[in-house]
């Protein structure tokens, strides 16, 4: 079935293989993996991501050879119950194969890249065995997202959207045992669980906007969702305004958007390239890509437009100035992923959603690239570190000997992602250091590198349309370049603070090659949509599933302005943090000018802590008493053992046991017996032992036999 | 011809007597003596019942004279019985024979 | 006179050479050494095994005896499919009893060949009261079978309370004797004839005259004496007691069989149209044994005496079967329910005794029922058996008494006699306590019990025992046996 039409030029029915191909890797990984080496694990997922993603290329081609006509190829039934019928059905067109190439593309460099991370990695935490159970869930990752960007109905996006949040929550609690400084603690498992409960709260907005689809249009494909939505527009625009702004909760929970972005910086607690690939890449970009295809519900709502619009506008700026007080490398892109997302959020609210994706794809590339690139300096730094625990104590102690390493481990807890920990890494790690630069600059948006033709092509269509908002946005790119060029001049320049950043080694090909290719990406995705007529690649490929858009030049102001904000913010940031050096114990020179604007900046605006009093500790408190005073001192002690049991037990002990049976039924039957015995006794004595009494006896009998007989 | 009925009569008094001495005599002889009286009650019975009914049939001398020997022998059996005891218990009376009882 | 023809020897065959065969006995036993009175008693078991034989050919035969010349309807003796069974069971009773005594009489010193004789002549009293077509036969054949019981009652000699027993026995077996001689007069004067062929046809015609009431009143104390009916049991318990417990065994069959035999008979074939008049008084007499019998029974600690009380009951329950004798449609089935009861009674009866005499000692010593205890683990096998008769006697499946007991119910039941039916059963009940007291001594309770091992004895309980136990699983056959019999009587 799957191979036979291969023949012909257009590769549809390879569709499934996109799901297949992952699968077969995990479950190959999962049942005969054991045996393997750990190159041979890597290699066996890293493959089976290629495949996806050759399969994607495939599919592009033939949606391109069919002048953008896409397919939809069926796989099975699923639910048919009444009047519903909803079937596992694959969507290729130029929108889910856009997305397809991004995931699967980043994704096998990642996997790449990851063979190397994880190879030190499960070596500083003292665990080789796990290296397996990694690209397991990797390959279950892959598999998700592809089954949400390919699906053909709400539902099979729903279904992939559940399957990644659970990949979410492996990956982010991987060492669920410890903390992110191999401490022994809940903290890894507090920031998986932390991300699956908040991710939830966004799907159960998913779900009523299912709900509601389905009453209302009667269906959840999407071709006849679309079809029947205008006419519901017309007669009750509200229903259609709710499904979309309950849609939003959903991107909200599952791209981090205000107000459920707080589990993305915790889960930073995962290794870096679960970080990357989708806490940066992909998974939070899904939100994008459903208010994306969701273009023509949004697009009959123009108050629901509104709403998606500020809330990404107002997520860009919050979280931009979040992340200029953060300390740690990866929080710091963290809070700056949230960022560029709000910007995703605020450009397809916007109705651009040609920039959105854009966007979308740039955004994939230079911040995989910037987190692989992180990690790469965090390894760094902790093979410095352990290179002087072995030095310190001059034996060659093998990193397998768990008392050794123990005892050659400092007694101070080093944290290899702080930034005070850092400093000239520049001059240790430079392939690191270039990589990075090519990143940072592609996230400011400095010419010609592709974050600024996207970033640039988002901030036009908002001067046009939303300038409140453009000025929202402008801001926030400012602080994008300020807190990149912090991050740079901390990390990068200057002197080591800690001696492990002094002794930082390089990583091995295996992972700096992938991130050449990314980085190589950053410098020439710019070129997918050039805003020059002729030039707008992405703008027509999408065309054809979005319907004509509206397609800009270049705007040298907004350009020149946006170019100009940046290089003044990376100025501003030199002044700070790159002319002079600071020392570890320095505080950081923005405290005293903000002070406690700063201090709300370090905190992340104490937003947390907010939710923690306000709803956690409030739901913590209902759960404790409907369980102890409900379910324990009510339900179970009175009810069920005071009054069921107690009275069951009184009624067949006391009632039945002691004033039935012994006092009313035994009485009367020994009663009987005891009868019995004494008439007995009492007769017996007529036996008397004389024979004329017994000769009485006869006589008596015959007198009373012959008195009836006469009488009668 | 005396009336039939005074035959039975007589034979009740006898029978009666007879069943009083049974009853009444602490001595095991006179209980036997008493029972004797008793069938020969009943054959004055039976051959009155012979004479006025049908005195053709035999029946009633026959059965009276089978009486005869079957009282006989009861009686020697009865004696015999009466000296064991004797022997045993040195007793004739029969109140005295009260091992068992109750 | 008139010629004695093949025919009548024929009837009586197999009672003749009983009886002569007892008179030889009786004279060969002069010949045999003190030592070899075992060879009397094979001669006696041997004789009744002949006549047995005798007997069964005659089975399926009909045939009246010794009848009046020109009257072949008025007669003596009477051999039909009644009589037949009667006399085999009798057979059966005597050869079990001399089973029984054999060991008995050398453990306790009282070996005299004369004992096997008087049974044997009991026995031919017991078998001529079956055959019996006449009152003045009735009459003979009750003394025959009485005067040896008195005599063999009293075997004892050197036991006072046997000797007691035997004077006991005697005199108020001839008190009562005079009794029902008293009534087969009035009978006679009342109807004129001592035949009971010919009583039921004067009897039929014309209205029932208080004389032959009376009479037959009277008939019925007699003969409720030698089955031991209540207010007539007054000797039962004493002479069971005292007599020697072989004697005791084969006194309770055998007699209370001839004495149902002879009330059958003379009831039966005489007086069905008195029913109206004696039916209550069997009704009341059936109550009262049951009661009397079974309520006594319960402060017992002899267990002779306890048997004895328990054969009163028994005689209760047959009563009950013979109570609806005046109803046409019921009586068959009811008299035969009492016949195959009577038989179940007799097997158990005579294993319970069996048990008794093997736990007998010298000078009635190991009669106490608390001389049980313990029997369970010397002697689990007559422990079993004992058990066996104990849930037979109740009533108990999967025994031969319970199915007579279902039968006898069923009978009674069906003859609408629901009153007398409960009273059964609550008897019944009651009775199980001490039975069941036996069963509790021997296996609940720890003691030393002594036996006598010899193989005849346990050759008859074990199979009492299992007779017990398989033929009530295939009862039928028995019951359609006495069902026939007893159609013939009416």
């Amino acid at each position: 079935m799957l191979f036979s039409e291969a023949t012909t030029t257009s590769f549809f029915s390879l569709a499934p293989w996109l799901v297949f191909a992952p699968v077969i890797g995990l479950l190959i990984n999962i049942i005969i993996g054991g045996r393997f080496s750990e190159k041979l694990i890597g290699a066996v997922a890293s493959v089976a991501s290629g495949a996806t993603f050759i399969v994607s290329l495939l599919l592009a081609y033939s949606v391109w050879v069919g002048h953008g006509q896409g397919e939809s190829i069926f796989l099975a039934e699923w639910i048919h119950v009444g009047s519903l019928s909803l079937d596992w059905t694959f969507r290729v067109d130029s929108l889910s194969t856009t997305m397809m190439l991004v995931v699967s593309g980043v994704g096998t460099l990642i996997h790449i890249y990851a063979i190397g991370y994880m190879h030190e990695d499960v070596r500083f935490k003292n665990d080789p065995s796990r290296f397996r159970r990694f690209f397991v869930f990797l390959n279950l990752f892959i598999a998700a997202m592809m089954i949400l960007v390919s699906g053909d109905s709400y539902l099979m996006l729903f279904v992939g959207w559940e399957g990644v949040g659970l990949c979410s929550f492996l990956l982010i609690g991987f060492w669920f045992e410890m903390d992110t400084l191999a401490r022994p603690s809940w903290a890894n498992s507090n920031a998986a669980k932390k991300a699956f409960i908040v991710n939830r709260i966004g799907d159960l907005g998913f779900l009523i906007a299912g709900f509601l689809m389905f009453w209302y249009l009667g269906s959840l494909q999407f071709d006849e969702v679309f079809a029947a939505a205008p006419e519901l527009a017309d007669t009750q625009p509200g229903i259609i305004i709710a499904i979309t702004l309950f849609l939003l909760v959903g991107v909200a929970g599952k791209s981090a958007q205000i107000p459920l972005f707080v589990w993305l910086p915790d889960a930073m607690a995962g290794p870096t390239p679960v970080s990357a690939l989708i806490h940066a890449a992909t998974m939070v970009t899904a939100g994008v890509y459903l208010i994306a295809r969701s273009a023509p519900l949004y697009n009959l709502v123009e108050g629901a437009q509104s709403v998606v619009v500020i809330v990404g506008a107002a997520t860009a700026l919050f979280a931009a100035t979040i992340a200029v007080g953060q300390y740690d490398i990866k929080k710091v892109l963290a809070y700056s992923t949230i960022s560029q997302l709000g910007f995703m959020v605020a450009a397809v609210g916007m109705g651009a959603y040609v920039a959105g994706i854009f966007h979308l794809v740039t955004h994939a590339f230079f911040k995989a690239l910037l987190f692989l690139s992180a990690g790469s300096v965090i390894l760094g730094l902790e093979r410095g570190h352990h290179l002087l625990a072995h030095a310190h104590n001059g034996g060659a102690a093998d990193h397998d000997d768990e008392e050794e390493v123990r005892r050659t481990e400092p007694a101070e807890v080093f944290d290899p992602g702080d930034m005070r920990n850092m400093g000239g890494i520049r001059k240790t790690m430079p392939v690191t250091f270039w990589l990075y630069m090519i990143g940072s600059l592609a996230l400011v948006g400095i010419i010609p590198f592709a974050g600024f033709w996207s970033k640039d092509e988002i901030l036009l269509d908002a001067s046009l349309k939303y300038p409140a908002v453009y000025w929202l946005l402008s801001t926030a790119a400012f602080f994008t370049a300020f807190y990149m060029g912090r991050q740079i001049w901390m990390v990068f320049f200057g002197t080591a603070r800690h001696e492990a950043a002094a002794n930082a080694q390089e990583s091995p090909k295996i992972m700096t090659v992938p991130l050449m290719v990314l980085a190589g990406l950053s410098i020439l995705g710019g070129l997918l949509n050039l805003p020059f007529k002729g030039f707008h690649n992405l703008g027509h490929w999408l065309e054809f599933t979005l319907g004509e858009v509206e397609l800009l030049g270049l705007d040298p102001t907004v350009a020149g302005l946006s170019t100009l904000l940046a290089l003044a913010a990376i100025f501003i940031s030199w002044l700070l943090y790159g002319r002079v050096t600071l020392k570890q114990a320095d505080r950081d020179p923005l405290k005293k000018p903000l002070g406690f604007v700063f201090t709300g900046m370090e905190n992340k605006w104490f937003v947390d802590e907010a939710y923690k009093a306000m709803i956690v500790d409030r739901y913590t408190d209902v759960c404790r008493f409907l369980a102890d005073v409900i379910d324990s001192r009510f339900w179970h002690d009175w009810f069920h053992e005071k009054l069921i049991v107690g009275t069951y037990n009184w009624f067949s002990n006391t009632g039945l046991n002691y004033y039935a049976d012994q006092k009313i039924i035994d009485a009367f039957a020994n009663g009987l017996g005891r009868t019995t015995k004494y008439l007995s006794a009492s007769v017996r004595r007529i036996q008397n032992g004389f024979v004329r009494s017994y000769a009485l006896s006869v006589f008596l009998g015959v007198v009373l036999i012959l008195g009836y007989l006469i009488l009668k | 011809m005396i009336p039939l009925s005074w035959y039975l009569i007589l034979s009740a008094a006898l029978f009666s007597i007879g069943l009083f001495g049974v009853m009444a005599r602490r001595n095991a002889i006179a209980i036997l003596l008493g029972i004797e009286l008793m069938f020969n009650a009943v054959n004055i019975n039976l051959v009155a019942f012979w004479r006025y009914l049908d005195p053709t049939i035999m029946n009633g001398q026959v059965f009276a004279i089978i009486v005869f020997a079957v009282a006989a022998a009861e009686v020697a059996v009865g004696l015999a019985l009466v000296i064991s005891v004797y022997r045993n218990r040195k007793t004739v009376v029969v109140d005295d024979l009260d091992l068992l009882k109750w | 006179m008139p010629p004695i023809n093949f025919n009548d020897i024929e009837v009586l065959l197999p009672l003749i050479i009983l009886v002569i065969w007892a008179c030889l006995l009786l004279l060969v036993d002069l010949f045999i050494p003190k030592k070899h009175k075992w060879l009397t008693a094979l001669l006696a078991a041997f004789g009744l095994a002949l006549t047995l034989g005798f007997t069964l050919s005659q089975l399926g035969s009909e045939s009246n005896g010794f009848c009046a010349t020109g009257k072949p309807s008025i007669c003596m003796v009477v051999l039909d499919g009644f009589s037949v069974l009667v006399n085999a069971l009798l057979l059966l009773t005597g050869l079990l009893g001399v089973a029984l005594a054999y060991g008995y009489l050398k453990r306790m010193g009282i070996e005299r060949g004369e004992y096997y004789t008087l049974m044997l002549f009991s026995i031919s009293g017991m078998m001529l009261m079956a055959q019996a077509s006449d009152l003045i036969i009735v009459f003979l054949a009750l003394e025959l079978l009485s005067l040896p019981l008195y005599v063999l009652s009293a075997f004892a000699r050197s036991n006072s309370d046997s000797q007691e027993a035997g004077l006991k026995y005697f005199l108020l077996g001839a008190f009562s004797s005079g009794f029902i001689l008293y009534g087969i007069a009035l009978v006679y004067g009342a109807t004129g004839s001592t035949s009971l062929s010919q009583i039921f046809e004067i009897a039929s015609v014309g209205t029932s005259s208080l004389l032959l009431t009376i009479g037959a009143a009277l008939i019925l104390v007699g003969l409720g004496f030698k089955v031991a009916a209540v207010p007539f049991h007054m000797w039962t318990p004493d002479v069971y007691q005292g007599a020697p417990t072989p004697v005791t065994a084969f006194m309770t069959a055998g007699a209370k069989i001839a004495g149902f035999a002879a009330l059958l008979r003379v009831f039966g074939s005489a007086f069905p149209n008195l029913s109206e008049d004696i039916t209550p008084i069997l009704w009341a007499l059936s109550a009262a044994t049951m009661i009397v019998g079974n309520l006594l029974a319960i402060a017992q600690t002899n267990i002779k005496r306890m048997l004895a009380y328990s054969s009163i009951a028994h005689t209760g329950y047959i009563l009950m079967a013979f109570v609806p004798y005046g109803n046409p449609e019921v009586a068959p089935v009811s008299i035969a329910a009492g016949l195959f009861y009577l038989f179940a009674y007799t097997i158990t009866n005579f294993g319970a005794w069996g048990v008794v005499i093997a736990l007998e000692q010298k000078e009635s010593k190991g009669l106490q029922i608390s001389d049980y205890a313990g029997l369970r683990r010397k002697y689990p096998v007559l422990a079993g058996a004992m058990t066996v008769f104990m849930f037979s006697l109740i009533g108990f499946p999967p025994t031969l008494g319970m199915v007579g007991k279902f039968y006898l119910f069923r009978a009674v039941l069906s003859g609408g006699y629901t009153g007398l039916a409960i009273i059964g059963v609550v008897t019944s009940l009651v009775s199980a306590f001490y039975y069941l007291r036996v069963v509790v001594n021997m296996y609940m309770f720890a003691g030393e019990p002594k036996t006598d091992n010899e193989f005849w004895l346990r050759f008859t309980i074990a199979g009492a025992a299992l007779v017990t136990v398989v033929f009530s699983l295939v009862p039928q056959g028995l019951f359609a046996w006495a069902s026939r019999a007893v159609l013939k009587l009416f």
